[in-house]
């Protein structure tokens, strides 16, 4: 018997981090406990995408979204709304706390400007049941290309659709995959690249969460299209529940002759093996990556032989990244022509002329929704930040978008009306990346940003070639000093001179890109880095060094009656004074650490 | 396991295409049981049994059941509201028993035709 209501919890790994697993349980307690179990079906789906507002469930089929669950709301969602049908507002999703609640979950904002390909299935089916992804169309693809397509075929399909790689370089796929097709040879492979580094960025953990057989799929396709009979997926070790969901999901495709020999009857014979990463960032570099399947040290090599031509083993080899491969289903089944009609430009005669499909990115930092979303390439950063996100919390101002993560770069405030795909976000400075977003407001210092994600890059160079290893850690040494009110103009030139010179000379994209941070901060934001220099002041007040922290006198005494909590705090020593008394803080003691401007409850603290 | 073939994967679809359906709250068709207190104590809880045992029996694969709270006229509970996708507004139903539910999905849901003895109304309430 089919049941009446479906609620779908949200199992993605920020939801389980919020105990979703424990509501799913009391979920199933308290419906079995009112005899409805018959009626009603618990369902893990993988992430909904508005991580900000976990534990998520979707009860369907009326659509409505609860948020921030406790195994404690249970008993009272389940006898009101499931034995009484009447939906919990208090449960529900609230934009603001004037505006009323948002019952259903289509129209919230977060959600309508989004429009899902690889994310098709999300929060639809359970991602560990193939039967579920069979029902929403799976497989199909696979089937049409092995019936009804030659892989000339298949190949001219994702050519014209424009499809070009998600994990950041943006190269079309078909063109990829009809360069490898071409080379001489008995072995080909075609690898899944799931060792996604950027800080902050879950975009492919994602989709394999909640939909691993897309991936699956894909693969299947595109080793169909090229002839190869042996994939590899390379994914992270600290991704323990993609991993775990991405070997159920092959164990599944293996049952149902999937994946193996003849499948569907066919004459066609592929496999996937799984190759876990440590989770070095260089790894996700296409060569490094190969190394590292292969078993020795995750280096990059020179590329003046592609990996299309030599790679895994020295054989053929298509390497494409999550995003990429979940979208090859799709693209074979309903045609390039519905693919190339979401996104940018014209790609009828060159798919480099623009960027067609959507795109997922993963919103974090200071904005109200961060989640993980899906949008048409063409969207504007403004609709991404304030329509989807929800704009800045507290009402401050934007400073930045930071798109590409630790290789891209910042994009000014007055830049956001920019449409969102591969070549504008190129032009600026910055790039599509693998999908990372973090939103910067008022407060954030520009150079203590591009600090934290050279400090990243740095740390993760393999040390294989001279600018990447020294070039980064020269520059990190001069942003330290700025940041600490030692650096100098002759500084600033210098760092310029030593980013161009690791962008021009890295052997890999890493060295390549990871002075994109300081050049695009350098180039947008110069005044802010002057002020730190000249004045040794910093704007933001995040370079706690460069501040002088001073006592409001009259507000300490006649707001806050001198309550000394400031001076029972300071590590130094530093706060003089007594209670009901104006306190005042001795600049030689303090050592800046801004533990009273925390602490105190009047903002009778300032900095200068 | 045997290996699958491309008509299997129809099988599958077919079978799984109701859950799917509910999911995606894609039905043609929808029966709203009203589950207030008063459609309760009124008997709404076998209606709402008696429903989905029908939409079992006839395989209705494009049919969604839900509840929803106290329609407001509680002296005319237990009550069901009838959405089907094509028609203008929802048909109420007053004073239901499991037996009217058989004919009011016969009639109504799967040859369109309003079961008028027991409407009370076409359209709903407008909210704000």
């Amino acid at each position: 018997m089919a049941y009446r209501v479906y609620l779908m919890v949200c199992a993605g790994t920020g939801c389980v981090a919020n105990h979703s697993l424990k509501v799913k349980e009391a979920l199933e307690k308290e419906i079995t406990k009112r005899n409805l179990a018959r009626e009603i079906s618990v369902v893990t789906t993988g992430c909904n995408g508005f991580c900000a507002v976990g534990p998520i469930m979707v009860v369907q089929p009326d659509g409505i979204f609860y948020q921030l669950l406790k195994p404690s709301d249970v008993t009272l969602l389940v006898e009101e709304h499931f034995v009484k049908g009447r939906p919990v507002q208090k449960l529900m999703y609230k934009p603001s706390t004037k505006e009323p609640p948002v019952p259903k979950m289509s129209d919230i904002n977060f959600f309508k400007k989004q429009m899902l390909v690889a994310l098709r299935n999300r929060g639809l089916i359970d991602p560990e049941k193939i039967d579920e992804y069979i029902a929403r169309g799976g497989y199909l693809a696979i089937a049409k290309a092995l019936t009804e397509m030659s892989p000339e075929q298949i190949i001219d399909e994702i050519k014209k659709s424009g499809l070009r790689g998600r994990g950041g370089g943006g190269f079309p796929t078909g063109i990829k995959w009809e360069t490898c097709k071409r080379i001489p040879s008995n072995i080909r492979y075609v690898i899944c690249n799931a060792d996604e580094g950027d800080p902050g960025a879950f975009m492919d953990r994602s989709i394999i969460e909640s939909d691993p057989h897309a991936v699956i799929e894909g693969m299947l396709i595109g080793a169909k299209a090229i002839g190869s009979s042996q994939g590899y997926i390379y994914i992270r070790n600290e991704y323990p529940i993609a991993l775990e969901r991405l070997q159920i999901a092959l164990g599944q495709a293996r049952e149902y002759g999937l994946l193996g020999e003849n499948i569907l009857g066919s004459d066609f014979n592929f496999d996937i093996k799984v190759t876990r990463g440590a989770g070095a960032f260089v790894c996700g570099e296409s060569t490094a990556l190969m190394a590292s399947v292969e078993g020795k040290p995750g280096e990059p090599r020179a590329k003046y032989i592609h990996t299309v031509e030599k790679g895994l083993f020295e054989q053929p080899t298509v390497l494409n990244n999550v995003e990429t491969w979940a979208n090859v289903p799709q693209i074979i089944l309903k045609g390039w022509k519905w693919f190339t009609s979401i996104g940018t430009g014209d790609v009828t005669d060159n798919p480099w002329n623009g960027s067609k499909g959507t795109k997922v990115f993963s919103l974090t930092g200071k904005v109200v929704n961060t989640g993980l979303i899906e949008v048409p390439m063409g969207i504007t950063l403004r609709e991404i930040v304030y329509d989807i996100g929800g704009g800045i919390p507290g009402s401050k101002k934007l400073k930045t978008v930071q798109t590409g993560g630790p290789s891209g770069g910042f994009i000014p405030e007055t830049m956001l009306d920019i449409p969102v795909d591969f070549d504008e976000l190129t032009k600026v400075g910055s790039m599509m990346g693998s999908g990372g977003m973090i939103v910067a407001d008022e407060d954030n210092c520009i150079v203590d940003m591009a600090k934290y994600f050279l400090t990243f890059t740095q740390e993760e160079s393999c040390g294989k070639c001279v600018p990447c290893r020294e070039g980064t850690k020269r520059m990190l040494d001069i942003l330290e000093k700025i940041t600490i009110g030692q650096g100098t103009e002759e500084d600033l030139v210098l760092l310029e001179e030593l980013a161009n010179m690791v962008v021009e000379s890295s052997l890999c994209a890493l060295g390549g890109s990871a002075p994109n941070p300081v050049l695009t901060s350098l180039k947008y934001f110069r005044s802010e880095y002057e002020t730190h220099v000249k004045e040794k002041k910093c704007p933001a007040h995040a370079c706690r060094q460069l501040n002088t922290y001073k006592i409001d006198e009259k507000i300490c005494v006649e707001i806050g009656h001198g309550c000394d909590l400031c001076r029972k705090s300071c590590p130094d020593y530093a706060i003089m004074g007594e209670p009901k008394k104006a306190h005042q803080i001795d600049q030689i003691k303090c050592h800046k650490c801004g533990v009273c401007y925390d602490v105190c409850n009047f903002k009778a603290i300032y900095v200068e | 396991m045997v290996k699958i073939t491309i008509d299997d994967l129809a099988k599958i679809r077919e079978k799984t295409e109701k859950t799917m359906n509910i999911r995606e709250g894609a039905g043609r068709a929808k029966i709203i049981v009203h589950m207030g207190t008063c459609g309760i104590a009124a008997g709404a809880r076998e209606v709402l049994s008696a429903v989905m045992n029908e939409v079992e029996q006839k395989n209705l694969k494009d049919v969604i059941v839900t509840t929803s709270g106290c329609a407001g006229l509680c002296s005319k509970e237990p009550m069901l509201t009838v959405e089907v996708a094509k028609e203008t507004a929802p048909v109420k139903y007053i004073e239901i028993s499991p037996s009217k539910v058989k004919k009011i999905i016969e009639e109504h849901i799967q040859n369109g035709h309003i079961v008028k003895e027991y409407a009370l109304a076409i359209g709903s309430e407008t909210t704000r």
